[in-house]
């Protein structure tokens, strides 16, 4: 069964500490996207939150570098599929307890530190499919706003996105379940049995 | 060479916008092997209902156009300067029409040039052919994938790998034990065996040029592609490592003679959506 959410929504939230590794997700609402440049300016730079556009209290932030068209109506995502999460692994416990982040969107999961934020925050990470970017790109229905634009260019400037049913897994919950290490024991187990060791 | 350049960036739309045969249909192979409802299954779906979508809107099939990679075979007489010269401009034609994400970042400014072009962006390999006709093999792959490569230098005492084939399966899975989901499989493997490491890095990542379909002329290493491939495809990583019986779709390999002293092995990992396609001019 699919679970519909709506973001932003808040870490704490009874919705959001319910949730499950292995949960089939439906996010709908706004999300931010952010990877390498806006995780290490947000942790080294500490910008003041009136300097962000947007709220990103309960915001789900999305690991993407899109390719972006500017049209009449403004910019359009044309293909907007998750960045390997683990890059932003040494930031991404500050940015989630500082700003409130409700939920990471990413793909192979991330590390320990992370993983320690979300139990202490009740957010979780939402993974989806790597290389459908067209596929995502559909879900995303409006470009509402974006920061650092000028500065650090389309791919690695903070989207906020209008979404409508945007599919995901929670594969690391707030109650310590993760997808990932439990497959990497299996394949371990299967690896050292091929290597005869 | 302007028409020349034209055909070059209409090269890039085509691989950027549809996946080569012989990987769809390996992709839809592993949907059939996998079982109905599972994370796999699901995950399988959405990556190949994207690989349609892609090709029927012209889209980018992944966002990440990775680095460019040229590998020219240009008939004598033609120059080797005028023809890197129309593929830079060619690039920066099919970065604004396409469009493709632009990746070129300066690494010392952190500047992202805006137009995929920069100091030794794209990758550009040339040969000269005895041949009248121009071939252009252009291939993409993402830098999540990229990321995930491995050099190995036997013997390993870490892997217990030796200086022999078997020494070759155990850094292949490696590289991919090492990988899980973080690449995007099923991945493709490229693998290069030979005397240095500039070398079988090389030729590690020709060797994801290769069709899915085509079978090593030389036996042992057909035998030993077919080996890891089933091996790789027991581990269990599944579709985006999620689970699942599909890590893999192929492996290719390629040697080189080695040095007595050195035997190195270059694992290069393309992600499902390995995108490659030729022009003949």
């Amino acid at each position: 069964m699919v679970k519909l959410l709506r973001v932003p929504v808040s870490p704490a939230s009874e919705e959001m500490r319910s949730l499950r590794a292995g949960d089939i997700v439906s996010l709908s609402g706004t999300i931010v996207t952010g990877r390498d440049k806006v995780h290490k300016y947000l942790v080294e730079e500490k910008p003041p939150k009136e300097e962000i556009p947007f709220d990103l209290n309960g915001a789900v932030l999305y690991h993407c570098g899109p390719v972006m068209r500017k049209t009449e109506e403004g910019y359009k995502a044309v293909a907007a599929g998750p960045t390997t999460s683990m890059r932003v692994e040494m930031y991404e416990a500050r940015v989630i307890r500082e700003y409130g982040i409700s939920g990471i969107i990413g793909k192979g999961g991330m590390g320990e530190n992370t993983i320690r934020a979300f139990k202490e925050t009740g957010s979780v990470y939402f993974h989806t499919v790597g290389g459908a970017a067209v596929y995502l790109a559909d879900r995303i229905k409006k470009t509402r706003n974006v920061w650092k634009l000028d500065e650090f260019g389309p791919t690695e400037a903070m989207w906020l996105f209008e979404i409508e049913n945007f599919p995901a897994i929670v594969t690391i919950d707030s109650h310590g379940n993760n997808i990932h290490s439990d497959i990497e024991r299996i394949s371990m187990k299967k690896f050292l049995e091929l290597t005869g060791r | 060479m302007l028409k020349l350049r034209d055909g070059i960036a209409e090269l890039y739309k085509k691989v950027a916008t549809s996946l080569p045969p012989d990987v769809r249909e390996a992709m839809q192979s592993g949907l059939a092997r996998e079982t109905e409802g599972s994370t796999a299954f699901s995950t399988l779906s959405v990556q190949t209902e994207n690989m349609k979508l892609a090709r029927e809107t012209a889209r980018p099939i992944c966002q990440d156009t990775g680095v460019p990679t040229f590998w020219v075979k240009v008939p004598t007489g033609l120059s080797h300067f005028e023809m890197k010269n129309t593929i830079i401009e060619a690039t920066r034609l099919a970065t604004e029409k396409v469009p493709l994400r632009p990746n070129a970042v300066d690494s010392i400014t952190d500047r992202n040039s805006g137009d995929n072009t920069g100091i030794g962006f794209p990758v550009i390999y040339m040969e000269e052919t005895r041949e009248s006709s121009l071939t252009v093999d252009l291939m993409l792959k993402g830098a999540g994938c990229e990321n995930a490569g491995q050099i190995y230098k036997l013997p390993s005492e870490e892997l217990n790998a030796q200086r022999d084939l078997d020494g070759v399966r155990k850094c292949v899975l490696d590289a991919v034990q090492k990988a899980q989901g973080r690449g995007c499989p099923p991945y493709i493997l490229g693998v290069g065996i030979g005397a240095t490491k500039d070398q079988v890095t090389k030729l590690a990542k020709e060797q994801l040029l290769r069709r899915l379909t085509d079978v090593n002329k030389i036996d042992e290493l057909a035998a030993l592609e077919a080996r890891i491939l089933n091996e790789l495809n027991e581990l269990g990583i599944g579709p985006m490592g999620l689970g699942g019986r599909t890590t893999a779709l192929g492996v290719k390999i390629g040697v080189n003679h080695r040095h007595p002293a050195s035997y190195f092995v270059d694992v290069s990992v393309s992600c499902w959506a390995t995108r490659r396609g030729r022009l003949i001019w």
